[in-house]
């Protein structure tokens, strides 16, 4: 069988408007699904867990929630760790104050909660752009974390000023908490990315989707075809820190356990996701991932190659580090502006052809 | 009458830390009005030029660490100590390297991209900067003297006291500063305005393409906006690491620079000086008045949250040229 469409005969509209065309794509997306969700977890041990998948899947999220805001309405933040911060705050409250409701509500409300706080941060994207609206979420990012590090009333006065997830369970299984399984933590994580990925794919190839891209294009244009900047930009705001709110609340609650606002909600915290988005591929879904992946992969293999293989010590390889992430940064934005998201598409391409390219 | 007293001192601060913002916002506005870029590096810059300068005072071998890990040497010091002088000299020459090395492994590949690329572009480049200046001379904090008087000015303090019976305590770095910077403010715009390079930078920042058509080296042009850019970075590294040692949060205090920017207006040298003189002031009152009440540090956001709220007013800030946008 060929990697292409010849063959596979569409009946419907519905299937014609597929995300996945081809059959083989589709065949290959189940079976990551079917892995990802039977597999996986019986075979998945602590290291792997905390190393890799569980990073990997939050902050996938977190990079679709700044993909859309940023690759696909064209509205720069820098903000992201301060809206992480509100969502990891805002579970951590509802979990202490009503402790008998699933978690898995709180965390979809604090995702709703982030949302809220998004919009608000986003009204003066009516008003500005570009890199002064960068600069403008800068505000968001230093005034939230501020805001969690001086009034005890977040953290619930305690004296450590951390803020530490209680254990709770879903369907019996602990998922947050000192009791909590990886194989539980990750099947969460799991699901929310799930979801994510597809409201995700579902709006932006929609009316929403649509009027996002018309204002990333050209704001003006867009006005003038009769897209109201107003809603477009604020439903861009409101939806984006909806998923890095889930993000940071999955962040705080389940992978860290325990967190400290200004070191796990840092301004680095903005970069590094804005990062996953940029070598990733701006406006993809499927480059959201691939950023994540790439960037929470990265250090591990480099601390184990320079430390583990070289014996250097680990502080210097933290500053090697630095110096590959921001080098590859640049890299990608003179090779490849349109990051690993438009290699993948060209590999598919290439495949379409393949083995009679002429 | 105390309380006003206090204030007041407060207020004269406020102006000084504003000062050294000033410094720093004023490299971001060269290389933003000649190239169009938006360098979020320069604080890194003027980080990076810290360390260096304190490196080759102290006779730092450079990348020791490094060496040391891959061949199990022991280097640390070459053992002599150089003049400050000299050793100013001698970074100014490392900033002019690197400004060629940034135009011609990143800025020449990217000409003609949209300004937010180039801005992401100079995130990376940050980063970058940051790591090399810590593997190159080590991450431990440092302290910086280069023969700049620090400490409280007693003369200004018995002077006030003579006057008004309440003596300012006014740190004499901060007035050594805001003598610098007005120098250094007067031979920029001596320099843009009276020299021939002057003249070139300026026209490739009204108009790049016009520019070229004229004869003029754009790569020239950037690489010395770019060196130009680098001193201002170093001459504010030296500020800053004299009055609080050189560490990673100097690149950060750096970032106060963008408010500053944007109050000011990007395309402003003037603006650059006023933003910086209001930040200061501004952040210093509100810390005064307003902080005690909020559990204080607001100086965190302070900036940020002005220059949000008054671009939502004003989008082109104080002096900035008034933005017109064309479908």
């Amino acid at each position: 069988m060929f990697y292409r469409e010849a063959g596979d005969f569409k009946t419907s509209y519905r299937d014609d408007g597929q995300t996945f065309p081809i059959a083989l794509d589709r065949w290959g997306y189940y079976a990551i699904v079917a892995v990802a969700a039977l597999v996986v977890p019986f075979v998945i041990n602590d290291y792997w867990a905390s190393a890799i998948l569980l990073p990997f899947l939050i902050y996938a999220i977190a990079s679709i929630g700044l993909n859309i805001l940023v690759g696909y309405a064209g509205q720069v933040s820098l903000g992201t760790g301060g809206f992480m911060a509100v969502g990891a705050y805002s579970v951590y409250k509802l979990m202490t104050a009503f402790p008998e409701i699933s978690i898995i509500a709180h965390i979809l409300l604090a995702g709703g909660m982030t949302a809220l706080v998004g919009m608000a941060f986003g009204l003066p994207s009516l008003r500005i752009k570009g890199f002064y609206l960068a600069v403008a979420t800068l505000a968001a990012q230093f005034f939230l974390v501020w805001l969690f590090n001086k009034v005890p009333w977040f953290y619930n006065n305690s004296a450590s000023g951390q803020i530490n997830a209680p254990e709770r369970t879903v369907l019996g299984w602990a998922v947050t908490g000192p009791a909590a399984t990886p194989a539980a933590k990750y099947l969460v994580c799991l699901a929310f990315v799930v979801f994510a990925a597809w409201i995700a794919r579902n709006l932006t190839r929609g009316m929403f989707g649509r009027k996002w891209m018309a204002i990333r294009d050209m704001d003006i244009a867009a006005e003038i075809i009769g897209v109201n900047p107003l809603t477009a930009k604020l439903s861009a705001f409101g939806v984006s820190s909806f998923f890095v709110g889930i993000a940071g609340a999955l962040l705080f609650a389940v992978y860290l356990g325990a967190a400290e606002v200004t070191e796990a909600f840092g301004i680095n915290k903005s970069f590094l996701v804005l990062f996953m988005v940029i070598i990733g591929g701006l406006g993809s879904i499927f480059g959201s991932f691939a950023g994540a992946a790439f960037l929470v992969v990265l250090p591990v293999f480099l601390k184990n190659l320079l430390v583990g293989t070289f014996g250097w010590p680990t502080d210097l390889a933290a500053h090697f580090e630095l110096m590959i992430v921001g080098a590859l940064i640049i890299f990608f934005l003179i090779v490849e502006p349109h990051g690993l998201a438009r290699l993948w598409r060209l590999v598919k391409e290439k495949l379409r052809l393949w083995p009679f390219p002429h | 009458m105390d309380q006003l007293l206090y204030a007041s001192e407060v207020f004269i601060n406020g102006l000084m830390t504003g000062v050294m913002y000033s410094l720093v916002a004023l490299g971001f506005v060269l290389i933003y009005k000649a190239s169009g870029v938006f360098n979020y590096a320069q604080g890194v810059m003027a980080l990076f030029a810290a360390l260096t300068l304190v490196g080759i005072m102290n006779g730092q071998v450079p990348f020791a660490h490094l060496i040391n890990a891959m061949f199990g040497t022991h280097l640390d010091k070459f053992g002599w100590t150089v003049p400050a002088v000299l050793a100013i000299v001698l970074t100014a020459g490392v900033m002019v390297l690197l400004a060629i090395l940034i135009e011609k492994l990143v800025l020449k590949h990217l000409v003609g991209q949209e300004p937010i690329i180039l801005f992401m572009a100079t995130i990376g480049l940050a980063y970058f900067l940051e790591g090399l200046g810590d593997v190159m001379w080590g991450a431990d904090i440092k302290t910086l003297d280069v023969g700049l008087p620090q400490g409280i000015s007693d003369t200004v303090e018995q002077l006030t006291d003579s006057w008004f019976g309440y003596g300012f305590f006014i740190d004499r770095l901060d007035i050594w500063a805001t003598i610098i910077a007005a120098l250094l403010v007067t031979a920029l715009v001596a320099f843009a305005q009276y020299t021939k390079q002057g003249r070139a930078m300026r026209a490739v920042a009204d108009d790049h393409q016009a520019a070229l058509s004229v004869g003029i080296s754009l790569q020239f042009i950037w690489i010395m906006v770019w060196s130009i850019a680098g001193f201002v970075a170093l001459v504010a590294g030296i500020m800053w690491g004299t009055k609080s040692g050189v560490q990673f949060s100097l690149s950060l205090i750096a970032l106060k620079a963008l408010p500053v920017l944007m109050l000011g207006g990007f395309t402003s040298i003037p603006g650059a000086i006023v933003g910086g003189l209001i930040i200061g002031v501004g952040e210093k009152m509100f810390e005064f008045w307003i902080g005690p009440m909020v559990g204080g540090a607001t100086e965190n956001w302070f900036a940020y949250v002005l220059a949000l709220i008054f671009l939502v007013f004003r989008p082109q800030g104080l002096f900035g040229e008034r933005i017109i946008e064309r479908v």
